[in-house]
């Protein structure tokens, strides 16, 4: 096995899960938990998919999932920030809602065939760099490349600019950006729609360069459930998202490269012949989500790791203290 | 300063004329009128629920008044948010702190401004804000988190947010009630700077002595309605002025028997706990409470009650150290085995964990007593009895309500505390810790607590008295421990009627970190 070539698959994976998480992340900085962003991200994948069948143009499909899903995300905004129901309760319904619309309107899409992906690319001399160059720079989708640039500015949005401070008031305490004039609604709203936007984005880059194709529930296979983990895991900044996101890609892919050759380091390969130690590893990812959102909900840790202090309460106005 | 409070001299800045403000069920401003004039502080005197802070809302555009004008230098404005109001220049600060907790002065100072549009290169702000704060004497790094501030530096950071917004008439709510006697001086040197340069300020208060001190001319409210509409402050007493708020003569003095302490009830030995954050909140406290004592512990919020108080009751587990309740180890047990030993806990929060807010008057009372007979009959609570004795509470507690049966969540403050107070009370503890009883009651129900606990002292019971209020500590208490980061200061005996200057400075070092073995020691130096 070269692990180059997997890490090289690993980080095209991680992008996947670094734009969700980084969507998630915006939304959680505004005060407000997403739990659909599987069923986002499904949205986006399916109608990505289907509009590049649909029009032979995989650019439209990018813009199309993000649309579709940032639309979706409003009815998450819309229960949990107007009406002020329970945030998990609703991003729950969110998940199975977006499943449901993607099955329905996949439906056949599986038998499609292929259609125009998104275009790979090197950097030139980037691509020079010893086993880096490699990885990160050689016969990657573009999306990939734009997941590099997402990561810093997303930070510097965050941490160096007026609507980033804006952005991290609402979060953690509404009713003094309220106060001073900031309008706490219409900011999370932006923002569930930006979390929801970039889910989709995160959906389209599996079903147009990681993994092309749509194969109904398949497709995602659980990732948005990771991306909410990492956002935890992230403590809500942009670059631990990155440095965890690609992390779990590349696992993803060495999961799933380990258990095809039948010699591994000179030895019969166990995860070859037993595959009960396979279908262990596959499960790995989704047992460390459980043990991060297990930590992360603990509310004396949430405060210890920097969880936006507003995280999951509806902001109602003319309430004293938070 | 005298000569500014004649007022023909001064222009009128605001005024506000037959101001009509009603919340469900209460008339909390009735036909007010309030004038401002230019460069002077004006106190606004009132109990808690008089409805000063009320008016003030108004003025700064958080609340919208259903009658009455508001004229800033002679026009007509209509405010509705507050963003209005500091538009024309004037600004609150509020007596709970609106500050973003993680982020620095500088971020929150910017924070809601049109400027910068994008980019925010906080380092050239950092600078005008430092300076901004030597024109007026509020010291405070620019670059420090708020959540490393003390309570005095956040509000340093409140005025500071609004001077750079360019108010002319800052308004502020209740501003000593967290500060130590020292951080008070330093604000009134800050008000005094802003009128110096032309600003005005509304300072808003229960306390008598503060306004007297601090402002020029006093307005009274009672209920809701103007009892006096600025008088100079010089040519009114300190007793006429309780009489305008009140409405009836106040005893200042309370009826205290000589002091008898017995046997050490509560030891607490050496603990040290975190806080919710997990950073170190007590860092080796030891005191004790003796049988027929009330002791105090003073400090500014913030440096280790509410923990201490949580250890004690049993609400939080400490890593080292032990409380001992009459020669019982009671720390990190569950809060039942506490009382068991005859533990009563009066918390801060009243409202929530003092009781259960849609629970009746009479499941409040049973709460620690459900577990044995009357209550208790043959394995099922019986409400007939509970209901009995929550009735005999009622009457002994003066609790004012239509009937037993009214969820708590609709009491005022002061009939909400009588309640959990009954609770603890009738359960004969041999120890109670009570943490902030008075705080938001008015001066009646205030009395009220007092005499409470002073029966308790006198029943042979220990008492370990939390405030914030020093004055209510040095009218209250035999002995009182200072608490500053965690840590006992020193203690200080009180003997009796009358507590001198000397005593409340040395308590207001002890507040801001000085230990009293230093204080003494640089006073013999001092004298020698």
């Amino acid at each position: 096995m070269d692990f180059t070539v997997i890490l090289q698959a690993g980080i095209a994976s991680g992008t996947v899960l670094l734009f969700a998480t980084i969507g998630e992340l915006f939304s959680e900085r505004a005060g407000v938990l997403n739990l659909g962003v599987e069923g986002m991200m499904l949205i986006g994948a399916m109608s990505a998919f289907s509009t590049t069948i649909a029009t032979g143009n995989p650019w439209l499909g990018v813009l199309v999932a993000m649309l579709f899903a940032g639309l979706i995300s409003q009815i998450h905004a819309f229960i949990v920030i107007t009406l002020q129901a329970d945030q998990v309760v609703s991003g729950l319904s969110l998940t199975f809602l977006g499943a449901g619309i993607s099955l329905v309107l996949g439906e056949g899409l599986s038998k499609a065939g292929t259609v125009a992906l998104l275009p790979d690319f090197s950097i030139p001399l980037l691509t020079l760099i010893p086993i880096i160059g490699k990885i990160f720079f050689t016969n990657q989708s573009i999306l990939v490349y734009f997941g590099y640039l997402l990561v810093p500015l997303s930070w510097y949005y965050i941490n160096r600019t007026r609507p980033g401070l804006h952005l991290r008031a609402v979060g953690e305490y509404p009713s003094a950006a309220d106060a001073l004039g900031i309008n706490v609604f219409r900011m999370r709203y932006f923002y569930v729609f930006v979390g929801g936007m970039l889910a989709g984005l995160a959906g389209a880059t599996i079903s147009l360069a990681v993994s092309p194709g749509w194969f109904s529930e398949l497709t995602t296979g659980g990732q948005g459930w990771i991306a909410i983990g990492l956002v935890i895991f992230a403590q809500w900044d942009p670059f631990r998202a990155a440095v965890g996101a690609y992390a779990f890609g590349a696992l993803r892919r060495l999961i799933l490269d380990i258990q095809g050759p039948l010699v591994l380091l000179g030895f019969a390969n166990p995860f070859y012949y037993n595959p009960y130690l396979g279908f262990f590893l596959q499960m790995l990812p989704y047992l460390f989500t459980v043990v991060v959102l297990v930590i992360g909900s603990r509310e004396a840790m949430r405060k210890r790791i920097g969880a936006p202090a507003a995280l999951g309460n509806p902001y109602v106005r003319g309430e004293r203290g938070k | 300063m005298t000569e500014q409070t004649s007022s023909t001299e001064q222009k009128l800045i605001i005024e506000m004329r037959g101001i009509v403000k009603r919340f469900p069920g209460v008339l909390a401003n009735d036909h007010v009128d309030f004038k401002l004039l230019h460069g002077e502080i004006h106190g606004l005197l009132g109990e808690n629920g008089a409805g000063k802070s009320t008016l003030m809302n108004v003025l700064a555009g958080l609340y919208r008044q259903e009658a009455g004008t508001i004229l800033v230098n002679g026009e007509p404005k209509i405010f509705s948010s507050p963003r209005d109001a500091i538009k024309s220049g004037i600004g609150m600060v509020h007596q709970h702190f609106m500050l973003v907790p993680s982020q620095t002065v500088t971020e929150n100072v910017l924070l809601g401004l049109d400027e910068p549009r994008f980019i925010m290169r906080l380092p050239d702000y950092d600078s005008n804000i430092a300076e901004l704060g030597e024109q007026f004497g509020l010291k405070v790094d620019p670059r420090a988190k708020v959540w490393q501030l003390s309570v005095g530096e956040q509000q340093r950071v409140e005025i500071l947010k609004m001077l750079y917004r360019g108010v002319d008439v800052l308004i502020m709510d209740e501003p000593t009630a967290v500060l130590a006697p020292q951080e008070i001086e330093g604000l009134f040197d800050t008000l005094r700077a802003m009128i110096a340069q032309g600003k005005s300020v509304i300072f808003i208060s229960h306390k008598l002595q503060e306004v007297s001190a601090i402002a020029d001319r006093v307005s009274v409210l009672r209920k809701g309605v103007a009892t006096a509409s600025g008088v100079a402050s010089k040519g009114v007493s300190r007793q006429e002025l309780a009489r305008l708020m009140v409405g009836r003569d106040i005893i200042f003095a309370l009826d205290k028997k000589p002091c008898q302490p017995g046997e050490i009830v509560l030891d607490v030995r050496d603990i040290y706990a975190e806080n919710d954050k997990g950073l170190p909140a007590l860092r080796g406290l030891s005191l004790n409470v003796r049988a027929g004592e009330i002791v105090g512990v003073a400090g500014v919020a913030g440096n280790g009650q509410s923990e201490l108080s949580q250890v004690i009751s049993g609400m939080r587990q400490c890593k080292k150290g032990q409380v001992l309740l009459g020669g019982d180890t009671v720390s990190n047990h569950s809060t039942l085995f506490g009382i068991q030993h005859g533990m009563a806990y009066v918390p801060e929060d009243r409202n929530h964990v003092g009781s259960a807010p849609n629970l009746s008057i009479t499941d409040n009372i049973i709460m620690k007593k459900y577990r044995k007979s009357p209550i208790l009959k043959n394995g099922l609570l019986d409400m007939k009895a509970a209901t009995k004795l929550a009735n005999e509470l009622k009457q002994a507690y003066d609790i004012i309500v239509p009937n037993v049966s009214t969820p708590v969540r609709l009491l005022s403050g002061g009939n909400l505390q009588r309640v959990i107070l009954a609770r603890e009370i009738s359960g004969l503890p041999s120890f109670m810790v009570a943490v902030q009883p008075t705080r938001g009651l008015d001066v009646g129900a205030i009395e009220g607590v007092h005499r409470l606990l002073l029966t308790q002292r006198e029943a042979g019971a220990a008492v370990l008295l939390v405030s914030e209020e020093l004055e209510e500590l040095l009218s209250l208490c035999d002995r009182v421990y200072v608490i500053y980061e965690g840590k006992i200061m020193g203690e200080i005996m009180i003997k009796g009627e009358g507590h001198d200057e000397g005593l409340v400075d040395t308590i207001g070092q002890m507040m801001t970190g000085t230990p009293l073995d230093q204080i003494q020691k640089e006073g013999v130096v001092a004298n020698g």
